[in-house]
């Protein structure tokens, strides 16, 4: 018998399907050369509730559970990574309001943010800090005004478009992460242009000179703002990003299953030659391979295990990682096609490469991996 | 759950990731290195989820981290202040 649960999640990802391939695939290649998603889009995405997926639903939100979010993100990721890209950062500002906000906070923001009336940002990455993120260097300090801002980020996805950032700042010497409104004064944004990849994801840089914001604003408490708010946020955008990439692959692997269908070269259909088969094989196993660690890491997120940290952290490397693989495969598959912008492909490829490096690097994801398996062997002698 | 009981959780986890057979009830797990951002947060999913707790922003106290002691007496509390909700 099947469940209502799993009824529902089945509809969820019926209409994301249909609502992708209607008005988010055919217009993917224009956000991209455009580096925009146009408003109308993004109010459609509001309207459909996909801006609401991890908000109570006291607040007007979907609240679907993690295995649903993870199909979501990889329904969109297959059409669009910056689309994709506006859920992640939006979900996690809006996740660590619901986790560590207070009933004001929750009250101020959540409903605006479910019906799309609000677009957050997370504002963690500086010109020189990125991957030692703990380092931060704009600062917060408590004066009778509130907290004045100063300081510098860099490459905050939707930035541009952005109502609400959630800003981490050093305070005191601790890491305090403070919610600051597009309109404060003091708080100027500069769009960045012209990435190699999720161009659609209007980036830009905030310069904070002696921004004024109530001392209400501060989420959580000060000295927690890395260690729980940025940690439990960025494992959220770890997942999405991680069901992003297996997206990415499903959309590879589609294009060249048509392709190598339709091409001959030698008098045959390419599929037909070995060294395209093996690559068409990698790139099944990869997909599937990263999928069940999506799987995995969604069920520990929804039953809050602590693993869920690491295992985020090794769906997002995998996925990624595997993602850069096979959309590189696929280029090659596509030969000139592929490097042209008649396909879409070529813009898989520089997707999955920004995927590489974005919430946390792989190589960050390679040492906690490490340092964690490292620990619990030193400490059981042995590992899971 | 007794007191005792919580503390031989809380041990039994943090064991997973550092030598704690040695831990005293009350050392310092900040002061022994035994916490970084990770860990925290790891720490934080793993009293909710064995003690039926909620940890919001106003929990957000270091004191109730620091020894095993003070994990006890801070699940201790949210276990009473859920069942007195109910």
């Amino acid at each position: 018998m099947i469940s209502e649960e799993k009824l529902y999640q089945d509809d969820i990802v019926k209409r994301i399907k249909i609502f992708t391939k209607q008005e988010i695939f055919p217009y993917a290649d224009s956000f991209d050369r455009d580096e925009s998603i146009p408003k109308e889009i993004i109010e459609k995405i509001a309207n459909n509730g996909y801006l609401s997926l991890i908000i109570p639903k006291q607040y007007g939100g979907t609240e679907i559970n993690s295995l649903t979010y993870g199909l979501v993100h990889e329904e969109i990721g297959s059409a669009c990574s910056s689309v994709r890209s506006l859920l992640t950062v939006h979900d996690m500002v809006a996740y660590a309001i619901k986790r560590w906000g207070n009933n004001e906070q929750k009250d101020r923001f959540l409903s605006k943010m479910a019906a799309g009336e609000i677009i957050g940002a997370f504002a963690l990455s500086e010109p020189s800090i990125g991957s030692d993120a703990g380092k931060i260097q704009t600062t917060a300090s408590l004066t009778a005004r509130g907290y004045v801002i100063n300081g510098h980020k860099k490459w905050i996805s939707f930035g541009q478009i952005a109502d609400l950032f959630l800003v981490f700042t050093r305070c005191d010497g601790m890491v305090a992460a403070i919610l600051v409104e597009r309109n404060t004064a003091g708080l100027t944004i500069i769009p960045i242009h012209g990435m190699l990849g999720l161009r659609g994801s209007m980036l830009a840089e905030l310069k904070f000179e002696d921004c004024i914001v109530p001392e209400y604003n501060v989420l959580g408490r000060t000295g927690f703002g890395f260690s729980h708010i940025a940690t439990s946020a960025l494992t959220l955008g770890r997942y999405s990003v991680a069901c992003g990439c297996v997206g990415i692959m499903k959309a590879c692997l589609a294009s060249c299953l048509q392709y190598t269908n339709e091409r001959k070269q030698f008098g045959v259909q390419i599929k037909e030659h070995q060294l395209i088969r093996e690559m068409i094989t990698n790139m099944i196993v990869n997909t599937k391979a990263a999928r069940f660690l999506c799987r995995n890491a969604g069920n520990l997120i929804e039953n809050n295990d602590p693993d869920s940290l690491l295992e985020a952290s090794i769906a997002k490397y995998f996925a990624s990682s595997s993602a850069m693989k096979v959309a590189s495969d696929t280029v090659q598959i596509h030969g000139a096609n592929g490097c042209s912008s008649n396909y879409p492909v070529q813009r898989y490829l520089r997707d999955a490469k920004i995927m590489e490096i974005i919430e946390g690097s792989n190589q960050i994801q390679q040492l906690y991996i490490a340092k964690n398996i490292y620990q619990q062997f030193e400490s059981l002698g042995d590992v899971a | 759950m007794e007191n005792t009981a919580i503390s031989v959780e809380l041990r039994s986890f943090i064991a997973r990731y550092y030598r704690a057979d040695l831990l005293k009830e009350d050392d310092d797990i900040f002061a022994i290195g035994f916490v970084n951002s990770l860990f925290a947060m790891q720490l934080v999913l793993f009293m909710e989820k064995t003690f039926d707790i909620k940890i919001g922003s106003t929990d957000l106290d270091l004191n109730n981290f620091r020894s095993i002691r003070a994990m006890v007496q801070f699940i201790d509390r949210k276990s009473a202040e859920a069942t007195s909700k109910d």
